[in-house]
């Protein structure tokens, strides 16, 4: 009698299994400091003691651009209709960094942060979050980049038309994001037993990118290799990148059922990524 | 019954020993499909006692075997233990690293623990953002680091620096700051792991201090693992002893220390040599053991302690002037000190010698015996001699951390 009484007001237990899903908000919201500290050193230390500072996050992306348009557009001869080419690259690489900046920043969280990990306790899923976060500033940074050639383009007269839908570009972003922490998560979890995925994901993203539309339309691969088609059609990436142009640039589709499947996909694919990161983060110290 | 902050209850944790890689996947799976049963974990049933000098017959270990223990609001309980008693994996359970395989810990406040100072300090950042990071790692919000920042600065000494990235730091300055930060934790539980061992000695007494403070004066609960007996005897008010993996003894800190010393000696069989008898010899020695005022085997001893040397002699001489020579030796085998007394017996006899408590400054001896007839020959001279280790616990000789400190305690007077 006396026992049950006094099992209630302990303020929290320690045990050997965790609820599965159970993202604890409360305690998410008490290290909101953390969360944020996490995202200022990701971000400052990156052009800490170089030149250029975060005009670097520029380069990258313009460079890929460039040879992209030089490669499939002016040697390959993939026709962007009457959006300008390295505009219509500009977009699905932007685009398309974010997403694999959150994978490969999430996918080795454990591994990277094993040290502090073994040493002090705070929600591991704080980690994950910072990445995503902080990637999605350098986003920010190089979308500026975008809008800036995209007015070039429009004062030089190309036939840019500016959609209504764009307003719905950020949760396009939100879930890019959602995808890049739910897989990273999942890579992460398995990479502490099975170091044999770290392997796999540097590749995997270059061959994921060739399936995203990246650097082509989507109806093109449909049109020209319809035996592969169907491959590109079933990658949730494919239809953010598609869609977030169709926002941009008024070009391509817009597929309701599409983005109703990326829709399923990333909840999914999220559930599925925090069980198993739950799972892992209680006792992967031991085997990582 | 309100005032218990933290209770333990069947700890146990399970590690797998050797390579993860090879049959890792294949025992997952098991586990797996046990599980999916509704059957227990088959992995858990088997497993050896923690004790790495042993060879095992199962590649499963317990390294913490039914851990049960509450902790009183405001108490300072020490847990010591040899290397891999478990002390680190208990800390580790209990600061939220790793999950025990069984059991619960229920827990009535916030725990902080501190199993290393500095976690997650970022080279490329300033002293004062690696304040705030570490800080926020340890469980302080923003606000609460901004309100101590100067107290932290103060007390780490590094107002100069504090704006200077800290790989620029020497590696004292580092530890100096990030004690610093855990100083100033408020949480209702503490963890501590041997963070003392860093720094020097007038830094390592800051700190005993500045934890002395925080359980004192502060009222808070802390968990304290060391090897420093010094740090321990301060600080704590309640041991726990561990030994393979389970709890040896729980009570007061002077009891758990005299047990820690017990259990430290006893399977080592440092202190007792047993010498094989040679009926060549007219005169013998047989056995010498250390003891401590309880009958106890021990082979170190605190220096507020006596201690007994239990030597067992043979003679069958009847030479008169046979007698026995005692010495304690440095750890160079040089002589410190000699004591005689002749063999007024024939048989087997043995005699016990008491050291009285604080002559010996806490320092490392051999016992040396010998059987001899003065100037005239040398019966018996065994060279496998008996080692004596004295431990410091409040000796005013250490306290500035002098490695240098002589051998004995003579009543000295100064004048002018």
């Amino acid at each position: 009698m006396n026992n049950t009484e006094n099992n209630k007001d302990w303020l929290f237990e320690i045990t050997p299994k965790n609820n599965f899903f159970s993202l604890n908000f409360k305690e998410i919201w008490q290290y909101r400091d953390l969360l944020l500290l996490f995202v200022k050193r990701d971000v400052i230390t990156v052009y800490k003691q170089t030149v250029l500072g975060p005009l670097w996050y520029l380069i990258q992306p313009l460079f890929t651009s460039v040879t992209f348009t030089i490669i499939f557009n002016n040697v390959a001869g993939i026709n962007t209709g009457t959006i300008p080419p390295f505009l219509f690259n500009l977009a699905g690489v932007t685009v398309w960094n974010y997403f694999t900046a959150c994978l490969t920043g999430t996918s080795d969280t454990f591994k990277a942060n094993a040290n502090i990990f073994g040493k002090v306790y705070f929600p591991r899923i704080i980690t994950p979050l910072s990445v995503v976060i902080s990637n999605l500033i350098k986003f920010g940074i190089q979308f500026f980049i975008f809008v800036f050639f995209y007015i070039f383009y429009y004062i030089k007269g190309a036939n840019l038309t500016l959609n209504g839908l764009v307003v719905f570009f950020p949760i396009l972003i939100a879930f890019m994001g959602i995808l890049g922490l739910a897989l990273g998560m999942l890579i992460s979890s398995m990479v502490t037993k099975y170091r044999d995925l770290s392997h796999l994901i540097g590749f995997g993203i270059q061959l994921l990118m060739y399936l995203s539309a990246v650097m082509y339309p989507m109806e093109l691969i449909k049109d020209k290799l319809p035996q592969f088609g169907w491959l590109v059609s079933y990658n949730p990436l494919a239809y953010i990148i598609e869609t977030s142009r169709y926002l941009l640039l008024s070009t391509g589709n817009i597929s309701v059922l599409g983005l109703l499947y990326t829709l399923v996909i990333t909840i999914v694919l999220f559930l599925i990524g925090l069980l198993v990161f739950n799972k892992t983060e209680k006792s992967f110290i031991d085997t990582v | 019954m309100k005032d218990i902050i933290l209770k333990a209850e069947n700890i146990s944790k399970q590690y797998r020993l050797g390579q993860v890689g090879t049959g890792t996947l294949t025992h997952d799976i098991n586990r797996w499909w046990h599980q999916i049963r509704g059957k227990e974990n088959p992995y858990l049933k088997i497993g050896d006692t923690n004790d790495r000098s042993t060879k095992g017959n199962s590649d499963y270990v317990w390294a913490l075997q039914d851990i049960n223990f509450e902790v009183k609001r405001g108490e300072v309980l020490g847990i010591i233990g040899k290397n891999g008693a478990g002390k680190s994996t208990l800390l580790k359970i209990l600061s939220k690293v790793t999950a025990p395989t069984t059991g619960t810990i229920k827990c009535r406040g916030r725990i902080a623990s501190l199993l290393e100072v500095g976690t997650g300090f970022n080279g490329e950042m300033t002293g004062r953002e690696n304040i705030f990071l570490n800080g926020a790692i340890l469980g302080m919000t923003k606000k609460e680091i901004a309100s101590k920042l100067d107290e932290i600065i103060d007390f780490s000494g590094c107002e100069r620096y504090i704006d200077t990235p800290v790989k620029r730091y020497s590696s004292g300055m580092t530890v100096r700051l990030a004690f610093a930060v855990a100083a100033f934790l408020e949480p209702e539980v503490l963890v501590v792991d041997e963070v003392l061992a860093v720094g020097d000695a007038e830094f390592q007494k800051k700190a005993i201090g500045k934890m002395q403070d925080i359980s004192k004066s502060g009222g808070r609960t802390v968990l304290f693992v060391s090897h420093n007996m010094v740090a321990v005897k301060q600080l704590c008010n309640r041991g726990i002893v561990m030994e393979h993996g389970k709890v040896k003894y729980d009570g007061n800190i002077d009891d758990a220390l005299a047990k820690y010393l017990e259990i430290n000696s006893g399977d080592e069989n440092s202190h007792k040599i047993i010498y094989k008898v040679d009926e060549s010899k007219e005169a013998q020695i047989l056995s010498v053991e250390l003891r401590n005022e309880n009958e106890h085997e021990i082979t170190e001893f605190f220096t507020d302690q006596d201690i007994y040397i239990h030597i067992t002699l043979r003679n069958n001489s009847y030479e008169e002037n046979l007698r026995l020579n005692f010495s304690i030796l440095d750890k160079y085998e040089n002589l410190i000190f000699i004591n005689r007394r002749a063999l007024d017996f024939t048989g087997v006899k043995k005699w016990i010698l008491k050291v009285p408590n604080n002559a010996l400054i806490a320092n490392t001896y051999i016992i040396g015996l010998a059987l001899d007839i003065p100037k005239i020959k040398l019966l018996d001279f065994p060279q496998n001699k008996l080692g004596l280790n004295i431990i410091n616990l409040t000796q005013e000789e250490f306290k500035d951390g002098d490695v240098e400190n002589g051998f004995f305690k003579i009543p000295v007077e100064w004048k002018m």
